[in-house]
């Protein structure tokens, strides 16, 4: 067990989480390395282009049917997707009532002791948005992910987000051994993206682990329920995720404790990269603005 | 006035006095919206029935009187059999209140456990500040050798993580950096008692145990599991022990916690397994669970530590006992001693001075899985019939080692195994398919009120008697306890069945 790596793909939710880390996943497997993923996200869509399958059968939903957790067996919740990828999804309760966290604790409770984890080179765990109460943060607690790898993009609640999982990393980094293993930006062609990502992970004490490009295959293939993969295995695309799998594999070990920065640091950077506008500047536009529509009006 | 100072009634006979009568029967009339008297009786008479029984057992999602408690209930049990440790829960004021009580309630005793007393704003917020003020205070107030935190579901559904909120508390100096402070998590909506039981257990061995080096030697160590009985039980396993000269440890032994002498002293703490002890325990040469399905956990980590390991179910009677001594004979190369022998000798002469007695009746037995297996086997070998054998927290696995063992002897033929099932569908069992007598809890007093099933009071909780407790139902010695109150109980009703003057007295035998 001890060649076990865990990891964690945290973000913004709709930032293209779950799409970069199966692409990621599919090529890890192309490498050879056998893949457990955990689906931490009520949405259950972690799995989908693995399986090919609308939404997996979560292992609450599951636990519902057979009346508790304790009823179910390992094979219940696990399937197999494409490159022999074990699949699981936790779920989560319908919108509006009871505790998604706890679904994630109950989950990744239940997979270990029933030895989900043996045999696996590789845990992934796919965790919605932002750390948001304790059962999200379970994966970067004791014992759980080594590494945590956050995607992100040049939009500023993207860049909002990466600094507020930096800091749940941060509260669990001295008593653990998780650590922020980087960046991954998954460009939204927005100014300055590159830089800015760069600047991001530096404030950050960590670094860019790869820029994902824009490219429409990833929608095709995504229609069609697959990773690029598997779908365009040929394309550059392909090439992209493949070397963002290969810079992850590289990167064991090599995770650092996040030095998050304040909301006024994180304004000052957006404003220095025009992103966000200052006071002044939103006045004098607001202004013009109003102006010009007056002369409209006299004219 | 129906009470007065000069006599003073208690509240047996103070309701019935008439003003007392009248008060409740205009309160059942104005308040209560009672149903006619004949609907009440159909109604009781229903569910007395097959078809009752049917809707019962098709019950999905409701629990009504589980035979089971919550996990930490079984973690401050488990935190009482360590010398200076105090019971520390993370969560809310309520639940803690209810564990305290739960064990007094039974033991006769005070029961000291803390609560970090999480409120409203620590479910949003979370509880470290609660953890970093209630170590402290528990620290500074209590002053004990080390405390053993474990947690209600308010925490547990919020996620509280205990390592990191330890690690911090400690930076922040609520208690020194190198005092213990093992946990476990238990959150009391999965498993029940005998889970938590484990998982502190098992957070406290892992605790003292991980970063020590292994140096395998002769002594074994004993692990007695939740047991209601474990004051009578646990001295007669070291009086056993002892005679048969074997070195070892019980690892988590309340006995004297829950018996301290009335001497003019309180003891918040007394006994129990020292922390020199535990850290020792890993160099055992094997560990023995009494109960296995309270230990799961903790003897599998055993194993990873590479102690040999061995587990009995609530070992009641001939055979039990004799599995039992053979065990820690095996593991040791001790001897059992000929005093061991005779007691042995004396128990089958019991059992067989009795056997016409105990001969064919037939009995429901309710409790937690290891129990339940321990009671069976020992009826069987009076030539009892167990008929109903019921387990809130079993499980499949242990229904299924149920029926091998009932199938084992021929008075076991005639019983079914109900894992999951609670005292309501008991109580659809005993209406549809009675038996003689019941073994089980203080619970099953509601259950002999609505069957007319007798009550045997041999598992945790008996609150409703008082001192059975400090008795073993262990060993050879405990075997015949437990053989006496049953006789009694069967004698009892012989001779109730038998005491009318002139219609059923010709069985009304002064020599039984």
């Amino acid at each position: 067990m001890s060649g076990l790596r865990q990891i964690a793909f945290y973000g913004k939710g709709g930032i293209g989480k779950s799409t970069t880390s199966q692409n990621t996943i599919a090529a890890l497997a192309e490498m050879g390395q056998k893949v457990l993923i955990i689906g931490c996200d009520p949405k259950a869509d972690s799995t989908r282009l693995m399986l090919h399958a609308k939404a997996q059968q979560t292992v609450l939903h599951l636990a519902a049917e057979a009346g508790s957790v304790e009823d179910l067996e390992l094979e219940d919740v696990l399937r197999t997707g494409y490159l022999n990828v074990s699949c699981v999804e936790s779920g989560g309760p319908e919108p509006g009532v009871g505790c998604a966290g706890r679904g994630v604790i109950t989950s990744i409770n239940f997979l270990e002791e029933n030895g989900a984890y043996e045999g696996q080179d590789y845990i992934v765990y796919d965790v919605l948005g932002d750390v948001v109460c304790g059962g999200f943060a379970m994966p970067i607690r004791e014992n759980k992910a080594q590494e945590i790898y956050i995607v992100m993009s040049g939009e500023m609640m993207a860049l909002y987000a990466a600094n507020n999982i930096s800091r749940g990393i941060l509260k669990y980094a001295n008593t653990g051994g998780v650590r922020l293993g980087g960046l991954i930006c998954n460009s939204r062609q927005t100014d300055l993206e590159l830089e800015l990502a760069e600047a991001m992970a530096a404030k950050l004490s960590t670094k860019l682990i790869h820029f994902v490009p824009r490219d429409n295959i990833v929608q095709h293939a995504e229609l069609r329920r697959m990773t690029v993969i598997e779908y365009a295995p040929e394309s550059k695309q392909a090439d992209e995720y493949r070397a963002l799998a290969k810079n992850i594999h590289k990167n064991k070990g090599k995770g650092v404790i996040p030095t998050p920065i304040s909301m006024d640091e994180l304004e000052d950077m957006l404003m220095e990269f025009g992103i966000l506008k200052s006071d002044e500047e939103m006045i004098a536009e607001l202004e013009a603005k109003e102006a010009a529509q007056k002369t409209m009006v006299t004219a | 006035m129906p009470q007065s100072a000069e006599a003073i009634k208690d509240h047996v006979s103070l309701f019935r006095e008439p003003e007392y009568k009248e008060m409740l029967r205009e309160k059942r009339i104005n308040f209560e919206c009672p149903h006619p008297e004949e609907t009440v009786r159909e109604i009781s008479a229903w569910t007395k029935t097959e078809d009752y029984r049917e809707k019962n057992f098709s019950r999905k999602s409701l629990v009504i009187n589980p035979a089971k408690s919550c996990q930490p209930l079984g973690a401050v049990f488990c935190g009482a059999g360590f010398d200076g440790a105090l019971s520390f829960v993370h969560g809310s004021q309520g639940c803690v209140a209810y564990y305290r009580s739960h064990l007094s309630r039974h033991f006769k005793e005070p029961t000291s456990a803390v609560s970090s007393s999480m409120t409203e704003d620590a479910a949003v917020f979370g509880g470290l500040n609660n953890m970093i003020d209630g170590l402290a205070n528990a620290y500074a107030l209590y002053e004990p050798k080390m405390i053993a935190v474990s947690t209600t579901c308010m925490a547990e559904v919020i996620g509280d993580d205990l390592h990191a909120f330890i690690a911090n508390a400690k930076d922040k100096g609520s208690v020194p950096k190198e005092f213990d402070v093992p946990f476990a998590h238990t959150p009391a909506f999965q498993g029940s008692h005998i889970n938590g039981y484990d998982n502190m257990l098992l957070g406290i061995l892992t605790h003292f145990w991980q970063n020590m080096e292994r140096n395998p030697g002769g002594s074994i160590n004993i692990i007695p599991g939740f047991d209601g009985f474990c004051v009578g039980n646990i001295r007669e396993l070291k009086r056993v022990l002892d005679l048969m000269e074997v070195e070892y440890t019980i690892v988590c032994d309340p006995s004297d916690v829950f018996d301290t002498p009335s001497d003019g002293t309180f003891r918040m703490y007394d006994g129990g397994t020292t922390i020199y002890d535990s850290k020792a325990a890993l160099n055992a040469k094997a560990t023995l669970s009494m109960q296995e399905y309270c230990t799961k956990k903790t003897l599998a980590f055993a194993k990873e530590k590479h102690q040999e390991t061995a587990s009995l179910h609530y070992p009641i009677g001939v055979e039990a006992t004799d599995e039992f001594l053979m065990t820690v004979s095996e593991l040791t190369g001790k001897s059992i001693p000929d005093a061991l022998v005779r007691e042995r000798g004396r128990l089958v002469d019991a059992l067989a001075d009795s056997m016409s007695i105990a001969h064919g009746k037939t009995f429901a037995v309710f409790g937690d899985p290891d129990f339940v297996y321990g009671m069976c086997r020992f009826l069987m070998e009076m030539g009892a019939e167990p008929r109903h054998a019921l387990a809130t927290n079993g499980t499949k696995p242990w229904a299924k080692k149920m029926k091998a063992l009932l199938e084992s002897s021929p008075y076991g033929q005639d019983c079914e195994v109900w894992p999951g099932c609670d005292l309501w569908h008991l109580r659809s069992l005993l209406n549809t398919a009675p038996v003689d007598f019941q073994i089980g809890s203080s619970y099953g007093k509601y259950l002999e009120r609505d069957t007319g099933t007798p009550l045997i009071r041999l598992a945790f909780p008996i609150f409703d008697r008082h001192h059975h407790h400090r008795f073993p139902t262990w060993g050879y010695q405990g075997g015949l306890q437990v053989l006496v109150r049953i006789l009694d109980k069967i004698l009892d009703r012989l001779d109730d069945d038998t005491n009318e003057a002139g219609v059923t007295d010709i069985s009304f035998d002064l020599t039984r």
